[in-house]
């Protein structure tokens, strides 16, 4: 028999798998190798029930002795991986491969192979175990597996894309001591994203990240001294993958006049990191941590008083990928919020400092994406393409106000609710809370210019919470049609319902015959005169005195045809003596009734009322409506 | 020709700084007064005395620190000890035994700043004096033109939260400019941080929102709630900053003066310590 395994000098790894063998399969003793050991199932130490029959007990006397020197089983990663569950991994016929000559099968299988490297190459040596006792250890391993973990759901949505992303919460997201070179962090300024982590194992990032105090614009002729990350608001974006160990540093300008530190939500350990990184001007911070969970988190100062720094502009972004990644889209932007306390209004020029009671009042005087009004306006504005998938990383940094966040113009397809892992979709206005974050995925059909806002609506147009995305590409008007029509609407004035359009009807057949006479114009006349003249000129042509001209017995009406279909159609101003009495009112031009309709309705006022005026016709306004100028804005 | 060349020594000999002697500086009494402390400690009262103290009347400036480099050489930049300073030790100054003409920071009567609190107990060791302690300097800083105590006042405060948030472009302003305060002392505020002689004793933890009771770090957000009044921010900052160092560390906006006992004589002129 070999030595056991703790006495060996060299270090052994590799993968021993095992089947999920049900609990008896197994049976008799061991051909060779030791007896079974009398011992009570308390010494199994899983406390799972084991019978003897199923050899786990003598598996666990083999493990115990070439095994472990390597592997666990539930107590993590040594040299070679914790074997708890593997049956749920491999197939029986894959691991029984394996245990009989891992390097062999390292040559030819590529998922083997996989594994060797990824654990550092480490070979693992034959163990010239017989069938039986191969058996014996895999059902020693499933006994002290514990339960079957309940698999991750893997809904997907139409689109075929994961509904979950991410493993679980922090206890999945060990997956061990990082791998492969260490990795210098590409950090990014807004609105610009890194790139995502392109590997499949955990690794060590190094992050340096500068504080720097320095005075900007907010607005047009505002300056306001930030306190910033990476000498923007919001910060450097930092962008992991789940189970990555990052090595931070912080380094605080000499420049500067005030310590800071940095808390950053990713972090699982006293004060986010805040504990560990207070620093001095002039001076640089180090700590460690490994990012257990996956999700696009903020990171702030948290130094007392720590609203001031946070309302300064200390604030930003880590992104912890998922260790499956996300969903590919064809861009990515980086957009922060937060709100600002100024002792001058809104606007009021100079440099202004920061205001302490407002801050506690909670009673901003600037809202903003990425720290000041024209950020995402402008020649500064985020630009995409039609047919592209668009996705925001959108942090709040608060000090105080929560985000409704929505893109004028477009929905979400798919967001990822508060920057965790499950996936809502087809949503208008996403809630960010103060300290939080949201990830939003949307595909664009139509160009034009989309407006980002916070939907508390004054803080869009009063504050400047607004940003710009500027959509180019071929219009799709099936989609959006844009205004294709405008034309007048009289609502209840237009003449009642079907029936009474009646003569209208009439004397539309009839001129389309080529018979339409004065009595069927009469009638339609009469009929449109309602609702459209009767509303000046009252429904006895009577008007309304000093203001609006009668037109029963009108001599101004009934002087001149001609000059009367014009007023019709163009509209009259200023001063007309009707009947010996003084009007000076508007007319408003109705060049958008057709010329039967202008001709029936001057018919009828020319015969109604006692009134015995010419008949018009249809070619007469047509004569007149060519001949004359339109009034501005008028339809044709 | 001639001519020309006989101006060129005139430059040789001009020299930056005060003379040697270095005149006393002006004093102004402070106390004796009762003092509500910021941070009471956990089984201290919240109110403590303090004696009655001389206190410089505004920062120590380049000049006269020169002068006690000059005089003690072992506190020249390039000859002090690492654990007593860090490398940015009055890098502000042309050469360790020169200013250099007059910059943002380094103006003979500018503040000295980039010192460390080795070196600053130095200085005032070799004049017969200390560094005050942190409630002396705070019962002096908290008096406004009329008031021995102002901190309650939200329109002091703003004050000096305005200085905290000003950056630091601008350069130095001369020392002695700034209004006396009602113990006559100038410039405690507006110009530089400063050193105490017991700077760590308040022990700000580098995570601000957690303080003495685990409760606390329920609220997130702030350190003030172990402070004895939440709302002066401005004294708290103080309290941070200093926090944040060590006796080591230099800034570029940290500077001190020099406090001492009534009774004991402070030497004239810098002796070699």
């Amino acid at each position: 028999m070999r030595k056991t395994s703790k006495t060996m000098k060299r270090v052994y790894g590799g993968l021993l798998m095992a089947a999920t063998i049900s609990l008896g399969a197994c049976n008799g003793a061991p051909k060779d190798g030791p007896p079974p050991q009398a011992v009570s199932l308390d010494t199994v130490g899983s406390g799972m029930h084991v019978t003897d029959d199923s050899g786990a007990i003598a598996g666990k006397g083999i493990f115990d002795r070439m095994c472990v020197g390597c592997h666990s089983v539930g107590g993590g990663p040594r040299v070679g991986p914790d074997l708890a569950h593997i049956g749920e991994k491999r197939t029986t016929e894959w691991l029984k491969e394996w245990m009989k000559d891992p390097m062999a099968m390292v040559a030819k299988d590529a998922d083997a192979k996989a594994v060797y490297e990824k654990w550092n190459k480490v070979p693992m040596p034959p163990q010239g175990l017989t069938d039986t006792q191969v058996n014996q250890v895999f059902a020693y391993i499933a006994a002290n597996s514990g339960p079957a973990k309940t698999p991750v759901l893997t809904m997907t949505d139409t689109n075929g894309l994961p509904v979950n992303l991410g493993a679980g919460g922090s206890k999945d997201g060990d997956f061990g001591p990082p791998q492969g070179p260490e990795i210098e962090a590409v950090l990014t300024s807004p609105p610009f994203v890194p790139p995502a982590p392109d590997r499949d194992y955990p690794a060590k990032v190094i992050v340096h990240l500068e504080v720097l105090e320095l005075v900007k614009p907010i607005s047009d002729g505002v300056d306001y001294t930030f306190w910033t990350f990476g000498g923007t608001v919001p910060g450097s974006f930092v962008r992991v993958r789940q189970g990555d160990t990052v090595e931070f540093h912080l380094n605080n300008h000499p420049d500067n006049k005030m310590p800071h530190n940095i808390d950053l939500h990713a972090v699982t350990g006293p004060g986010g990191g805040a504990a560990s990184s207070f620093t001095a001007p002039g001076h640089s911070s180090r700590f460690t941590f490994k990012a257990l969970n996956p999700g696009l988190f903020i990171y702030h100062c948290a130094t007392a008083p720590v609203g001031m720094h946070i309302a300064n502009g200390m604030y930003g972004l880590i992104m912890v990928d998922p260790p499956e990644g996300l969903p590919k889209v064809d861009r990515e932007f980086y957009v922060g919020q937060g709100d600002f306390y100024t002792t001058g209004k809104y606007r009021e020029k100079g440099l202004q400092p920061f205001d302490m009671q407002k801050a506690i009042d909670e009673n901003a005087t600037y809202v903003l994406f990425n720290g000041a009004e024209n950020a995402l306006v402008g020649d500064n504005a985020l630009q995409a393409k039609v047919g592209e998938t668009v996705r925001i990383f959108f942090g709040n940094g608060g000090p105080n106000l929560v985000s409704s966040f929505h893109l004028i113009g477009e929905i979400f397809d798919r967001v990822h609710i508060e920057g965790g892992s499950r996936i809502q979709e087809n949503v208008q206005t996403t809630l960010v809370p103060s300290g939080g974050s949201v990830i939003v995925d949307f595909h664009l059909e139509v160009p034009g210019t989309y407006v980002l806002v916070d939907h508390s609506i004054f803080r869009a147009f009063n504050k400047g919470a607004l940003g710009l995305l500027v959509v180019e590409g071929e219009p799709n008007l099936a989609v959006y049609s844009g205004k294709e029509v405008d034309e007048m609407y009289l609502g209840d004035k237009a003449g009642g319902g079907p029936a009474d359009r009646d003569a209208v009807i009439d004397a539309a057949a009839a001129a389309a015959e080529g018979k339409l006479t004065k009595e069927l114009q009469v009638a339609a006349g009469e009929l449109l005169y309602k609702g459209t003249c009767s509303t000046c000129h009252q429904h006895k042509g009577q008007g309304i005195p000093d203001v609006f001209p009668p037109l029963a017995g009108s001599d101004y009406l009934l002087a001149d045809s001609k000059h009367a279909i014009a007023v019709v159609l163009n509209g009259l101003t200023g001063p007309i003596t009707v009947n010996g009495n003084n009007y000076n009112s508007v007319m408003a031009p109705l060049s958008n009734l057709n010329d039967d309709e202008v001709a029936h309705i001057l018919t009828y006022v020319n015969n109604a009322w006692g009134n015995k005026g010419a008949r018009v016709l249809p070619a007469e306004v047509k004569d007149v409506r060519a001949n004359t100028p339109r009034a501005p804005g008028a339809a044709h | 020709m001639i001519a020309a060349l006989a101006l060129l020594p005139l430059f040789a000999l001009t020299t930056f700084g005060p003379d040697e002697t270095n005149e006393l500086v002006a004093e102004v009494m402070v106390g004796p007064s009762s003092f509500k402390l910021m941070y009471p400690a956990p089984n201290e009262p919240d109110t403590v005395f303090v004696a009655a103290f001389l206190f410089d009347a505004s920062p120590v400036t380049n000049a006269a620190f020169l002068a006690f480099v000059r005089a003690n050489p072992e506190w020249r930049s390039d000859r002090i000890a690492p654990v007593r300073a860090d490398e940015a030790y009055l890098s502000q100054w042309l050469s360790p035994e020169e200013l250099g003409p007059p910059g943002p920071h380094n103006g003979p009567d500018q503040p000295v700043t980039r010192v460390s609190w080795y070196a600053a107990k130095a200085y005032c060791k070799a004049l017969g004096k200390r560094l005050p302690t942190e409630h002396e300097w705070e019962l002096a800083a908290a008096a406004d033109e009329t008031r021995v105590d102002a901190r309650q006042d939200p329109e002091f405060q703003g004050r000096v939260l305005t200085w905290y948030s000003r950056p630091n472009s601008a350069g130095l302003p001369d020392v002695g400019n700034g209004v006396p305060n009602k113990w006559g002392a100038r410039d405690l505020h507006g110009l530089v941080w400063e050193w105490v002689s017991d700077f760590n004793n308040t022990m700000v933890t580098g995570d601000s929102r957690e303080k003495d009771s685990p409760d606390k770090t329920l609220f997130c957000g702030a350190g003030t709630l172990a402070a004895a009044d939440g709302g002066d921010y401005a004294s708290f900052m103080r309290y941070a900053m200093r926090s944040s160092l060590a006796g080591r560390f230099t800034t570029r906006n940290l500077g001190f003066r020099c406090a001492h006992t009534p009774n004991t004589t402070p030497r004239k002129g810098l002796e070699r310590r």
